[in-house]
């Protein structure tokens, strides 16, 4: 179940702690990675530890014409985009009524309309192999909103209109394109969170705990897989029953 | 025939997997040679890359046909 042999997986955001759970994961399964991410050091040093099938490809994802070219510089290095993870996203968090336009537009811009230039940039040779993943990493937020986040929960949620559309217009061709939604994850985010804030968000997950990097991966695995071709226009809410959607 | 009508069939006969001689002047691509909408975005897109030429949204709404698409490649190329 779930061979990755010969496929190759362009992965954003692959510096971060779920970003680099899935690359390992995907890299696991038997696939080519390429490890995308604006900090070098951590995307050597995971290319380092999954030693061969893995590339490192840094790209700043506010920067338009860096994205167009990140598709191209994937196929050159890998050979093919056969699976995009869109993972990559920054928060801006700011109750709405002194929301900046740079605080909304910064994370529109990183958050979904770098995910829409990935997603067509890989279209063409994905329609030309009549096989294709693309998976777009949203939140549980984009699903249920949250104070605070009206900029990340937009662009979440927008992921979500997009890839549904995708879904629809390449379904015919074998790619598929679908969501994961984590909710609360443990990484290095969440790492500077006090024990007191911690316990106060493991009482509203009905699993009572966060959930791992790891849990993210394995969703973004499934997806990725050949067994999960009849599955796209879908989100998959990995949350430990935090919303039951 | 010409050689762009050459390449022009060439590529749609590959894209489309029909016969060469079913690819006629009049065949429009999607009554004839049974292409569906994205399969004409494809061609377009094809016709491009083989031709280096840009074919506009507009300009690509008017080629139906090989006969069009030979037209419209042989006076932008």
């Amino acid at each position: 179940m779930f061979d990755l042999t010969g496929k190759c997986a362009l992965v954003t955001g692959a510096s971060g702690g779920i970003g680099g759970a899935i690359a390992k994961a995907l890299h696991a399964a038997g696939a080519t990675v390429g490890l995308s991410g604006t900090r070098v050091e951590p995307l050597e040093a995971l290319a380092a530890e999954l030693g061969e099938r893995a590339h490192v490809l840094p790209c700043n994802l506010s920067d338009a014409a860096a994205v167009d070219a990140l598709p191209k510089q994937a196929i050159e290095a890998m050979g093919a985009v056969d699976i995009l993870v869109n993972n990559a996203g920054i928060t801006r968090d700011q109750i709405f009524m002194r929301m900046s336009d740079d605080e909304w537009q910064s994370v529109i811009d990183v958050n979904l309309t770098s995910a829409m230039r990935l997603c067509r940039g890989v279209m063409r040779p994905m329609m030309k192999s009549r096989w294709g993943r693309i998976i777009n990493i949203s939140s549980i937020v984009g699903a249920t909103g949250n104070p605070g986040q009206v900029n990340y929960a937009a662009a979440k949620a927008g992921m979500v209109g997009m890839t549904k559309s995708i879904a629809y217009e390449v379904a015919s061709r074998g790619i598929t394109a679908n969501a994961v939604a984590p909710g609360f994850i443990a990484t290095a985010m969440t790492d500077k969170l006090t024990d007191d804030q911690k316990e106060k968000i493991n009482a509203q997950i009905p699993a009572a705990r966060m959930g791992t990097p790891e849990e993210i991966a394995a969703a973004v695995l499934y997806l990725a897989s050949p067994e999960a071709g009849y599955v796209t226009g879908t989100t998959l809410h990995v949350n430990g029953g935090m919303a039951m959607l | 025939m010409s050689d762009i009508a050459d390449r022009v069939k060439k590529i749609v006969v590959e894209h489309l997997g029909v016969e060469e001689d079913k690819v006629a002047e009049n065949a429009s691509f999607i009554d004839d040679l049974g292409a569906d909408s994205l399969d004409t975005v494809e061609l377009v897109m094809a016709f491009e890359e083989e031709f280096g030429i840009e074919i506009p949204d507009d300009a690509a709404e008017t080629i139906q046909t090989f006969g069009d698409a030979v037209k419209f490649i042989s006076q932008a190329s």
